[in-house]
């Protein structure tokens, strides 16, 4: 027989968090206008202005230029334009630059892209180790870029890591790369909304952000790029975007979008303070119902919804079906096209062995989250957790 | 009950799932990877390891109405069936890895993992059915739909494991599944049916096991698997031959004689000396057999103390012969009513009484009523 269905308790808002409704209400508003921003008479010049408010908006909120701000479809497309784009056009300047450093920890759309360049184009990537916490060891970058300054085309590191929450030392990574003229990327998808992120004052020269990390829709984001710099584009036509990035501008989803990151930011101090709290009570719950539960990362220096846990001799995919029957919803880590869970590369890199990386759930917090999720996760958890342990394959 | 539905991706695993949640159990669409690289989009995804037939399973699982996750398997898949096949034919055995997929990951894998998770039963889309015998014990029936019986490779299953198993298409035709298929809105109904070895992904298994082989056994031994083709009846050399692997008992295909036969006639593969790499060829007539012995038995009850006239199926999809059988400790004695031809070492010679199973063997060694090869 069918278990009556139980309210969804939603912990997986690092993956996508819901939309805000003025951010709904900013998109349909324009869902039935007609008019190309890049048409010349009315119509156009009328979706070409709720463009650039929201362009200004978005730089007012992460302190950039508006002309910096890069409509792209999302966090993967901006990573790829960035990566791609500046190591093509630091590399056609100078040959020399063949080598691009990126933490060990990076997002798939970072780690891919560059696999990609160091197999197609001859670039040289090394992957940086981290510390127990999933944070970038610094004097590694120091050490790599300083054998051979000339030779470095980018250096990519993330704001905070989508996986354990670890909030990486940006300004660190910025003073080591800029005394040697090396832009730096970040992918600050995690982070926009979640810890203060100030773009001028960071001194990274591009920085990728996405709608739906933030209460925006899906498939819209921004790469934010340092005016100075020039960049060779991936996708070529109509030049819309600084003649960086073709494609006809998706008005409504832009304007949902800068709704969503004007509010992140604004009310981030007290957003963070309420998830950081309520994600301490979620840790400290469950490891009272779980004594061996343990969380993985910094439990100060991480960001605010993150919670991941590791369950030992459990293996994640099955505490998340069980969990998932329970109508609790989270994640073992980064999602895969074929839904066979890898151990994760950030576990991984940060000491765990397979197996420690295979027993493991991420929970993650965002707006809607409140202490009655909590409940209901420090309820299930024990039983399922006794139960997930005893159906191992060995 | 609360039951998990193996879902292949194809279109009879896709309707089992269907009527097992129609029925008013608590289903749990499962796809299990099974390849350790399930990169490849197939054309025609003839296997089950595809990331296209685990799209398919999910689409079925969503069209149904029911969760659907991805287990991985991959690794005691490999370890139980690819292994296991690969060491089968570095011995000159023909093995069924379909068979020993049953018995040690849907039946044996999967349904510890589903049990321990609270689940009570483990359905497939295999054509057999399930039945309460008189004793309240479960008895494994072959299929209504003689044509797609699938009770040969079922047959290793042992009580405790059929007492948790689902056959939900058991009393159906196939025609009659693609169309509920179709009617239930289910995207797989054309979907063409898999034949071969799901991890052979062009079907050439002599090929994939010339590439695997030397890894497996290590290149000393695998340099010996050629040698000669050599005739039971004149003893001389027809012809030269890469591996042993690329014959089964019975073969008259592709030997690729160098020589033809003194007296002319067509030669099939009698014998596979692994050792020596001799593959002995002869006529047709000396494939017949009347006695098989098999070893590792796996009863569907309790063992047989009497010998049993029952009938023996010697292939999946193969005729059946009368019997009579003895087992004897760890060996099953088999001696046919009704001889056979082309019986491979290897392969599994399950017993039937009427429609249902009693258990099933591996076939080690046959005996010829013929000239001996």
């Amino acid at each position: 027989m069918h278990d009556a269905p139980a309210p969804t308790v939603y912990l997986d808002h690092a993956a996508t968090t819901p939309m805000l409704p003025a951010a709904v209400e900013a998109m349909t508003a324009h869902l039935g206008d007609v008019g190309n921003p890049s048409s010349l008479h009315a119509s156009g010049r009328a979706a070409r202005r709720i463009v650039e408010e929201s362009r200004e908006t978005i730089a007012q909120a992460l302190n950039c230029r508006p002309g910096e701000v890069v409509f792209t479809s999302g966090g993967t497309e901006s990573d790829n334009l960035a990566l791609k784009g500046l190591f093509w056009s630091r590399h056609d300047v100078d040959p020399a630059r063949v080598r691009i450093l990126a933490s060990s920890v990076e997002h798939h759309a970072v780690l891919d892209a560059l696999h990609w360049l160091a197999e197609e184009e001859a670039a040289e990537v090394e992957l940086l180790p981290v510390d127990r916490a999933g944070r970038l060891d610094v004097d590694a970058l120091r050490t790599s870029v300083e054998r051979d300054p000339g030779s470095v085309a980018v250096v990519s590191v993330m704001w905070a890591n989508n996986e354990v929450g670890a909030i990486q030392p940006i300004d660190d990574v910025v003073a080591v790369a800029s005394a040697h003229g090396i832009p730096v990327h970040t992918d600050a998808v995690q982070a926009v909304g979640a810890v203060p992120v100030d773009f001028a004052a960071s001194g990274v020269d591009a920085l990728t952000l996405t709608g739906h990390k933030l209460g925006g829709p899906y498939g819209v984001g921004a790469l934010v790029l340092r005016r100075e710099l020039s960049l060779t584009p991936l996708l070529h036509g109509g030049g819309q975007e600084r003649d960086i990035r073709s494609g006809t501008l998706d008005m409504p989803a832009i304007a949902g979008f800068a709704t969503a990151v004007e509010h992140a930011v604004k009310v981030q101090p007290e957003y963070a303070e309420r998830m950081a709290a309520l994600r301490d009570s979620l840790v400290r719950r469950v490891v009272r119902a779980v004594p061996d539960a343990h969380l993985h990362g910094d439990p100060a220096n991480r960001l605010p919804g993150n919670a991941h846990l590791g369950f030992p001799d459990c293996e994640g995919d099955s505490l998340l079906m069980l969990l998932d029957a329970r109508g609790i919803e989270c994640s073992t880590g980064s999602a895969c096209s074929a839904g066979v869970p890898q151990p994760s590369h950030v576990l991984l890199a940060m000491g765990l062995d397979d197996e420690g990386a295979r027993h493991s759930l991420r929970f993650t917090l965002g707006r809607t989250s409140t202490e009655a999720d909590v409940d209901a996760l420090v309820e299930a958890i024990g039983p399922a957790v006794e139960r997930a342990r005893g159906a191992r394959i060995s | 009950m609360k039951v998990v539905a193996a879902m292949s991706g194809g279109v009879d695993s896709a309707v089992a799932a269907a009527r097992a949640h129609e029925a008013g159990h608590d289903v749990t669409g499962i796809h299990l990877a099974l390849s350790r690289n399930p990169a490849s989009y197939r054309s025609g995804a003839r296997g089950c390891c595809t990331i296209e037939d685990a799209n398919d399973a999910r689409r079925a699982a969503d069209v149904i109405g029911i969760p659907f996750y991805v287990w991985d398997l991959s690794e005691r898949f490999h370890e139980d069936v690819v292994e296991d096949f690969m060491d089968e034919y570095a011995v000159g055995r023909t093995p069924n890895p379909c068979l020993r997929c049953n018995e040690k990951i849907k039946f044996a894998a999967v349904l510890d993992r589903a049990l321990a998770l609270g689940f009570d039963a483990v359905a497939t889309g295999h054509y057999a059915r399930v039945r309460t015998g008189a004793d309240g014990a479960s008895e494994l029936h072959r299929a209504v739909d003689g044509g797609k019986d699938q009770s040969y490779v079922l047959g290793v299953l042992t009580q405790h494991q059929l007492a948790h198993s689902m056959f939900p298409l058991g009393d159906t035709a196939k025609p009659q599944v693609r169309q509920e298929a179709a009617a239930r809105g289910l995207l797989v109904a054309d979907k063409p049916d898999s034949h071969d070895i799901c991890f052979v992904a062009d079907g050439d298994n002599a090929g994939w096991l010339r590439e695997k082989l030397p890894e497996r056994v290590g290149s000393e031994r695998a340099h010996r698997f050629s040698g000669a083709i050599v005739d039971a009846v004149s003893g001389e050399e027809l012809g030269r031959h890469d591996g042993t692997f690329g014959f089964t008992i019975g073969q008259r295909k592709g030997l690729r004689l160098g020589n033809p036969a003194p007296d002319g006639r067509p030669r099939y593969v009698l014998d596979i000396e692994p050792v020596s790499g001799t593959v002995t060829v002869g006529p047709r007539e000396a494939l017949t057999v009347d006695r098989i012995i098999a070893d590792r038995p796996r009863w569907c009850g309790s063992s047989p103390t009497e010998p049993i006239e029952g009938i023996v199926q010697l292939r999946a999809h193969g005729a059946e012969h009368r019997a009579r059988i003895v087992v004897c400790g760890d060996r099953v004695h088999v001696e046919l009513r009704d001889p056979a031809q082309g019986i491979a070492p290897g392969q599994a010679a399950v017993i039937y009484d009427g429609t249902r199973v009693v258990g099933s063997a591996t076939i080690v060694s046959t005996e010829r009523v013929g000239p001996a090869a």
